[in-house]
C-alpha cells in the first residue's frame, strides 16, 4: 500500500502543469538570424506595452510548420502570433484560419502601402491582408569576383543561363576543389524544388496548364532538367544531390564555389568576415533568364499572422505592428547596425542612404524581389500562384515526391527522361486524388 | 576448464572491440568537439579535429537565449513521471500474465506490442483534439500520460520476460504462509525482480528522455522538454552547427551521466534470464 501511495504522490507532485497569466502572448517563430534578433529586442516592446508579456517558441522551420499547421487546423489555440510563409498565408487565409489584419492595413502610421508590392499581394486574399511580412527574400547569383577576373570573365547585372553555364565550366578546376557553380540538389519542396521550379519558369516551363494538367511531359521541363543535370555534372561539386542551402553556404564560404544561386538572405552570411573566407570577394547579379521574359528568381517571405478565434487579437496586433513597422527597422539599425536590419519588406528601407551604404547587396535584393511576380510566375498561363511553389495545399507532398525524382536524376540513379516520366505519373495521380481540376 | 585463448586472438579482439566502440561513440564525440568551435571552424574542410581555437561562446549564447533549466526540469518530470506511472500499471499486468497465463496471454502481449507498429503521426490529430478539449496541451501531466501509454508495451514485455524466470513455487509458498495478493507482489515478487525492474526503469527513462515526436508536438513553452530546446537551434537557412552541437551536448549530458553510473545495473538487467 505504502509503495503505491508514495509513487502516486511522486508522480502527481512532479506533474503539475504551468499556469499562464492573462495577457501573455505566445509567439511561434523560426530559428533564423533575423528572428533571433527580434527575440532579443522583446524588452523594447514590453517596455512600450506594459501589461503584455511575450513568450517565444523558436523552432526549426519544418518542425514549426508541422506544429502550427496542426494547431491552426484544430483551433488548438496554443499560439497568439504565428510565423508563417508566403506559401501558407493565402491558403490559410482562404480557409478562414487567420484573422485579417484590417486595422493594420488602414493604420496611417503603419503605412501598409510602404510594403513591397509583390509581397503584399502574396499575403492578400480578396483584398484582405492576412499576414504582415517580417522579412522577405528572393534569389540571386552570388559569385566570386576574383575567380571571374582570373578567368577573364565579367558578370553582367542580368546574366543569361548560357553565360552562367559557360562561366561555370571555365572556372571549374576540380584539382584544386574549385567548382564553377553550386546549386541545390537535396530533395524537398522547399529545397531543390524551390530552385528548380523557379529556374523552370525562366525556361518557359510550368507545373500545370490552365486545366491543371501536369506538364512534366513537355519539352520545356526536359530542357530545364537536362541543362541542370549536365551543368552540375561538369561544373558542380561532388555529391551535389545531397546539398541544400546550408551545405552550399558552407562550400561557398570556404571558397569552393565560383557561383551560387540561392536566397538573397545568404548575402549577409557570405559577406560576413567572421564566418566567410571570401567575404571581400563576393559580387551579386540577378538570377539568370533565357530571354523568354521570366527570370529564375523566387519570392519568399516570413510573416506574422494571428490565428482565427484567438482571444488576444488586440495584443497580438500590437506586437505585429511593432515587429513589422518602420520603427522596428530603425531600432535594429540603432542597436545592431543597418546591415542587420530584416530585409525585403518595405520600400522605404531601400530608399534609405545609410542602408544602401551598409548593405552592398541591397539594390540587387530589391530588384530581385520586384522582378518576381507570384500572380503571374510563368511564361505560359497557369491556374496557380507562386513562383517557386504552387500555392495549393497538396503541393508540399507532390513537390517533395517530384524533388526526389529530380535529386535521383542529379545523382545519376535514373535518367532525366525517367525522372520526368515518374514525376508526370505521380503528379497526375495525386492531383486526380485531390479532385483537380476543381470547378 | 576455460578454453585457452592465444594472446594474438586476445589482442585482435580487443582492438576490434575498441574500434567498434569508438565508431559508435564518434558522432557524440564529434558533437562534443564541435560545440567548442566557432561557426567557421565547425564547417571547415578538411575538418579540424583538435587544433582549433577552443571557445565557450556557443554555450554562453545558448544559455543567454533559452532557459536550459526549465527545459531540463520538464524532461526530468516527464521521463521519470511516465516511467514510474508505467511501472505501476505494468507490474500487476506482467505478474498476471507471467503467473496465471491463459490461452490468450500470448495474443494479449502481441496486441499490446502491435500498438507500437502504427506510425505515431497517425494518431496525432485525434490526440491533439483530446488534449485541446481536456486542456492538456503544453502541460506536463498530459505528456506524462502520453509517454506512459507509448512506453507501456515495452515495459510490460520486459517485465513479463523477467517475471517468467522467477519460479512460481516461491509465490505459492508465500501464499501458503497467508500472504495477500498485494503483499505477494510487493514483498515477494518485486524484491526478486529488482534487477529486471531497475533495468526496465532505466531503459524507459532513456526512451522517454529522447522521445521527440510527442514532446515536440504537444508542447509550446511551459512543458517543453529538452527535445524542443535542441529543435530551436537547428536551421535549414543559416549555419548554426556549433550552437546546435552545444545545445545537443547540454541536452544529452544528464542522461549520458545517468547511463554511465548505472551501466552495470543496466547490463545485468538486460542479460538477466539469459543462459548464465
Amino acid at each position: 500500500m505504502t509503495l503505491k501511495t508514495i509513487l502516486l504522490g511522486a508522480v502527481s507532485a512532479l506533474a503539475f502543469s504551468g499556469v499562464a497569466s492573462a495577457e501573455t502572448l505566445t509567439i511561434a517563430t523560426v530559428n533564423n538570424g533575423d528572428m533571433i534578433r527580434m527575440q532579443k529586442l522583446t524588452d523594447e516592446f514590453t517596455k512600450k506595452n506594459p501589461g503584455i508579456d511575450v513568450k517565444w517558441v523558436t523552432l526549426e522551420e519544418n518542425i514549426l510548420r508541422q506544429k502550427v499547421t496542426t494547431d491552426v487546423a484544430t483551433k488548438g489555440g496554443q499560439y497568439d502570433v504565428m510565423t508563417i510563409g508566403i506559401y501558407e498565408a493565402p491558403i490559410w487565409g482562404k480557409q478562414g484560419w487567420l484573422a485579417p489584419l484590417d486595422k493594420l492595413s488602414k493604420d496611417a502610421a503603419y503605412d501598409a502601402n510602404d510594403l513591397l508590392p509583390p509581397i503584399r499581394s502574396g499575403l492578400t486574399v480578396d483584398g484582405k491582408l492576412y499576414a504582415a511580412p517580417f522579412y522577405g527574400e528572393s534569389s540571386m547569383v552570388m559569385y566570386r569576383k576574383d575567380l571571374f577576373d582570373k578567368a577573364g570573365l565579367k558578370m553582367p547585372d542580368a546574366p543569361t543561363w548560357d553565360f552562367i553555364a559557360d562561366a561555370a565550366r571555365k572556372i571549374t578546376d576540380k584539382g584544386s576543389e574549385t567548382y564553377g557553380i553550386c546549386l541545390r540538389g537535396k530533395a524537398g519542396w522547399g529545397e531543390n524544388m524551390a530552385f528548380l521550379t523557379a529556374t523552370s519558369n525562366a525556361f518557359g516551363a510550368r507545373w500545370f496548364d490552365e486545366n491543371w494538367k501536369p506538364q512534366f511531359d513537355q519539352p520545356e521541363w526536359k530542357k530545364t532538367l537536362d541543362f541542370y543535370v549536365k551543368l552540375m555534372k561538369d561544373a558542380g561539386p561532388p555529391g551535389a544531390s545531397s546539398n541544400g542551402f546550408n551545405e552550399n553556404l558552407a562550400l561557398f564560404q570556404t571558397g569552393k564555389c565560383g557561383m551560387w544561386i540561392d536566397a538573397t538572405v545568404a548575402a549577409s552570411f557570405v559577406t560576413n568576415p567572421k564566418e566567410s573566407k571570401v567575404a571581400d570577394k563576393v559580387g551579386f547579379a540577378l538570377a539568370p533568364d533565357t530571354g523568354l521574359g521570366k527570370r529564375g528568381n523566387w519570392l519568399w517571405s516570413w510573416n506574422l499572422a494571428i490565428p482565427a478565434g484567438s482571444k488576444k487579437v488586440e495584443a497580438a496586433e500590437k506586437f505585429i505592428a511593432w515587429a513589422t513597422s518602420k520603427d522596428y527597422l530603425n531600432l535594429v539599425a540603432e542597436k545592431e547596425g543597418w546591415a542587420n536590419v530584416p530585409p525585403g519588406t518595405r520600400t522605404s528601407l531601400y530608399q534609405n542612404a545609410e542602408y544602401q551604404k551598409a548593405a552592398p547587396f541591397a539594390k540587387m535584393t530589391l530588384d530581385s524581389i520586384n522582378a518576381a511576380d507570384p500572380k503571374k510566375p510563368t511564361v505560359k498561363p497557369v491556374p496557380y500562384e507562386g513562383v517557386q511553389y504552387v500555392a495549393i495545399p497538396e503541393f508540399q507532398a507532390i513537390g517533395t515526391a517530384v524533388g526526389q525524382q529530380f535529386s535521383a536524376a542529379l545523382a545519376g540513379q535514373v535518367t532525366v527522361d525517367q525522372a520526368l516520366a515518374s514525376a508526370q505519373q505521380l503528379t497526375e495521380r495525386e492531383m486526380k486524388k485531390a479532385g483537380y481540376p476543381k470547378k | 576448464m576455460a578454453r585457452k585463448v592465444s594472446t594474438q586472438r586476445k589482442v585482435a579482439f580487443t582492438v576490434m572491440a575498441w574500434t567498434i566502440g569508438f565508431l559508435m561513440f564518434f558522432p557524440i564525440l564529434w558533437t562534443f568537439l564541435t560545440s567548442f568551435k566557432s561557426e567557421g571552424d565547425a564547417i571547415a574542410s578538411p575538418p579540424v579535429f583538435l587544433f582549433f581555437n577552443w571557445t565557450m561562446e556557443n554555450y554562453h549564447e545558448v544559455q543567454s537565449r533559452s532557459d536550459y533549466f526549465s527545459h531540463f526540469w520538464n524532461s526530468v518530470v516527464i521521463s521519470f513521471g511516465s516511467t514510474l506511472l508505467g511501472l505501476l500499471i505494468a507490474i500487476p499486468a506482467a505478474w498476471a500474465m507471467a503467473f496465471s497465463p491463459t490461452k490468450r496471454t500470448k495474443d494479449v502481449l502481441m496486441w499490446m506490442l502491435s500498438t507500437k507498429m502504427m506510425p505515431p503521426v497517425g494518431a496525432l490529430i485525434p490526440i491533439y483534439l483530446i488534449f485541446r478539449d481536456g486542456g492538456l496541451l503544453d502541460s506536463r501531466i498530459g505528456l506524462v500520460v502520453v509517454l506512459t501509454l507509448i512506453n507501456l508495451p515495452i515495459i510490460v514485455w520486459m517485465l513479463y520476460t523477467y517475471f517468467k524466470e522467477i519460479p512460481g513455487e516461491i509465490l505459492e509458498a508465500a501464499r501458503m504462509d497467508g500472504a495477500s495478493l498485494m503483499k505477494e507482489v510487493i514483498y515477494v515478487l518485486t524484491p526478486m525482480a529488482v534487477p529486471g525492474i531497475a533495468s526496465t526503469l532505466l531503459l524507459n527513462i532513456i526512451l522517454a528522455w529522447n522521445e521527440a515526436f510527442w514532446t515536440l508536438n504537444l508542447t509550446t513553452s511551459n512543458a517543453a522538454p529538452l527535445t524542443t530546446f535542441i529543435a530551436s537551434y537547428s536551421s535549414p537557412e543559416g549555419l548554426f552547427y556549433a550552437k546546435l552541437s552545444a545545445a545537443s551536448t547540454m541536452a544529452i549530458a544528464p542522461i549520458v551521466i545517468l547511463g554511465w553510473f548505472s551501466q552495470k545495473q543496466l547490463v545485468r538487467g538486460l542479460t538477466f534470464g539469459a543462459v548464465k
